[in-house]
């Protein structure tokens, strides 16, 4: 099955598109390929965006058993609509004492790095859009710019609500990027490449013509797609990591200051970089765009990259709708003590997987060693003693 | 190699370190070096070694640049105070660049254009990175071990 | 006109005057890495450019040379940095005029 005609319409029809510059200089026809991929990109994920937007309400609406926006067109569909009408029209509101150019350049070097970082995830079969041999380093690459710009916006707004946000995302972004890097290494170790496109296609195939060989499938990969899912919260915000932005103690962090449209492109850049890291994860665990079983692969591929994108997507709000937000210390802890360690045990366990063939005997193996490091770090950190039921005892 | 590109990396990339070296304002200088950590990035890109770029990127400005932000953060109350300006540093600077430049302009062979190479594959890093070079690895891990420790050490609370 | 290797060291050589200018003209501690850091990103910039412009084939030494050098750059950030936090909290200052004594 190496593509039907559905399957590559959007790659013929950039082909299609592309042959009508039949004749014109080299460069030309690179500066339109590159375009069309990028509007692309972006004309889907916006799209996405706007469905995210109006969806994350109506499920957290199901589930605190409301119904959620419903006035605007049928079911509320124009909602991202009016919202975004409403965000366009509102006052600008720059502080006195802001330092006006960082301010202003914050919210666009937050969004841009997750929009780069969209770039190098396969979105289906011959669908990257920008092919690079190092695609995971660059994804980590231009996300470690968004510290900065989290910087930016706290310190060019001249706010202690603002800096103090902007000092807890960077704190929190710095630990947990190391267990969120240390998590993809079994994957980038197995396979031996850097490029997502190479990564998928080590997915491909199915045992038994039933289980499809994605790496969630073997013990470490489990393991380490939790780990990086876990960090992969804490990296776009959101909760139960979202101390950076909690209302009750410092307003919402580092956009209190901000107003209109810069505050939805900070809300934007939330969304994508959800996008991508969930792409991210869809690539390295999930099998990118391979279907779940043999027998389905029928469908196009990017349909079932977009499938598995919306399944992670529907667990992102269904966390947000569950769990309460976690205290600054305990989310630190976390990271340094927990994460860390476990992601160094599945580095370890997907070696022994490898080196015992890839086999039941690998698989048990590397199954027993995440087990083993589990639940010694569980004895270790007393998690048992720590989150037991508290007694709370009163002033008088 | 295209000069458009090169000459506008350059522009970019020295006024983002002049603005770093001479900007009153340190936050604004740490900014700026950013802007030069990126250029020097885009430089490797250029120049075929798009790992070294990306890991330049990786480390400076999600690294380098942040422990930077940090500390200017921590030691605020000292950061928009006035330092004095030393003009003879200025002036070394100036007379080591016009050495390097004189030594650049008078050795012979150096106007050559770059030849056409096969693309520097991260595959091909790591093959070397894992047998000819191996031991400086460790040692870098070492050393990154030790620093470490080092600066927690040194910036650990003084106990009275 | 193309690039030659010429005009990348011209480059890298005005990268080093400027850090070399922030390093020894500027007083405060940290524009002082500040300086350190572009004269070892120039110093990068020039083995990435002699391996790119020496004959090819050519082992890729100097590109080796520039990740261990950004890995100990980023270690030398890390402690000097420390250093700088250190020295603040004992003196209440980053200018490096004021620390001249020899006891602590």
């Amino acid at each position: 099955m190496s593509g039907g005609f559905l399957d590559q319409i959007f790659v013929s029809t950039k082909h299609w598109l592309l042959s009508l510059l039949v004749g014109a200089p080299e460069w030309m026809t690179q500066i339109a390929s590159s375009l069309l991929s990028i509007s692309a990109t972006l004309g889907v994920f916006l799209a996405l965006f706007a469905l995210m937007s109006l969806l994350e309400r109506k499920i957290l609406a199901r589930i605190q058993n409301r119904l959620g926006p419903n006035r605007v067109g049928p079911f509320g569909l124009f909602q991202p609509v009016a919202d975004g009408i409403k965000m366009l029209i509102k006052e600008d509101i720059v502080p006195a004492r802001a330092d006006k150019v960082v301010h202003f350049l914050a919210p666009i070097m937050v969004a841009a790095p997750t929009i780069l970082a969209l770039g190098v995830i396969p979105y289906g079969r011959n669908m990257t859009p920008f092919a690079i041999d190092g695609g995971i380093l660059f994804f980590f690459a231009v996300g470690s710019a968004t510290e900065l710009a989290v910087f930016m916006a706290g310190w060019g707004s001249n706010n202690k609500f603002s800096m103090l946000g902007a000092m807890r995302a960077i704190a929190q972004m710095v630990s947990y990027e190391l267990p969120l890097i240390v998590s993809v290494l079994p994957v980038v170790m197995i396979v031996g490449s850097l490029s997502p496109d190479a990564i998928v296609d080590a997915q491909s195939g199915y045992s038994l013509n039933v289980i499809p060989h994605w790496f969630v499938t073997t013990p470490w990969g489990a393991a380490s797609f939790l780990l990086f899912f876990i960090a992969g919260l804490v990296e776009s915000n959101r909760t139960p990591f979202d101390v950076p932005e909690g209302e009750s103690e410092i307003v919402a962090g580092h956009m209190t200051e901000y107003s209109g449209f810069k505050y939805a492109t900070f809300f934007l850049a939330e969304y994508f970089g959800m996008f991508a890291i969930s792409g991210l994860a869809v690539t390295l665990f999930l099998g990118g765009w391979h279907a779940p079983f043999a027998f389905l692969q029928f469908i196009p591929s990017w349909i079932w990259f977009f499938a598995k994108l919306g399944v992670l997507l529907f667990v992102f709000i269904w966390i947000r709708g569950t769990l309460p937000r976690m205290r600054v210390d305990h989310v630190m802890n976390f990271a340094w003590k927990f994460m860390l360690p476990m992601a160094f045990a599945c580095v370890i366990a997907a070696a022994v997987w490898h080196y015992q063939a890839r086999h039941l005997a690998g698989w048990l193996w590397s199954a027993a060693i995440v087990a083993v490091v589990y639940f010694t770090l569980s004895r270790l950190l007393e998690t048992r003693k720590r989150f037991a039921p508290r007694t709370y005892r009163f002033a008088e | 190699m295209n000069i458009a590109a090169f000459i506008v990396i350059a522009i970019v990339t020295l006024s983002g370190a002049l603005a770093a070296a001479l900007l009153p304002r340190l936050i604004h200088a740490a900014l700026w070096l950013v802007v030069t950590f990126f250029g020097i990035a885009a430089f490797y890109f250029l120049l075929g070694a798009e790992f070294v770029g990306l890991v330049q990127v990786f480390v400076y400005v999600g690294a380098v640049a942040v422990l930077i932000v940090f500390t200017i953060l921590l030691t605020r109350r000292d950061a928009d105070k006035d330092h004095a300006f030393h003009w003879s540093g200025a002036v070394v600077a100036v007379a080591v660049f016009a050495a390097l430049v004189w030594t650049i302009l008078r050795t012979p062979g150096l106007s050559v254009a770059a030849s056409p190479v096969e693309a520097l594959t991260v595959r091909r890093i790591g093959e070397v990175l894992m047998t000819d070079y191996v031991w400086p690895l460790q040692c870098i891990g070492l050393v990154l071990t030790a620093a470490l420790l080092g600066a927690l050490v040194l910036v650990m609370e003084e106990k009275r | 006109m193309t690039t030659t290797l010429q005009l990348v060291l011209i480059v890298s050589a005005v990268l080093f005057s400027i850090g070399l200018l922030a390093a020894l003209s500027r007083r405060h501690a940290i524009f002082i890495l500040i300086g350190i850091e572009m004269m070892l990103a120039a110093a990068n910039l020039n083995f990435v450019a002699f391996w790119r412009f020496a004959p090819q084939p050519q082992p890729p030494t100097g590109v080796m040379v520039a990740i261990f050098a950004i890995a100990i750059a980023a270690a030398e950030a890390a402690v000097g940095l420390a250093l700088v936090i250190a020295v603040y909290r004992h003196y209440r200052s980053t200018n490096v005029d004021e620390l001249d004594q020899l006891k602590g």
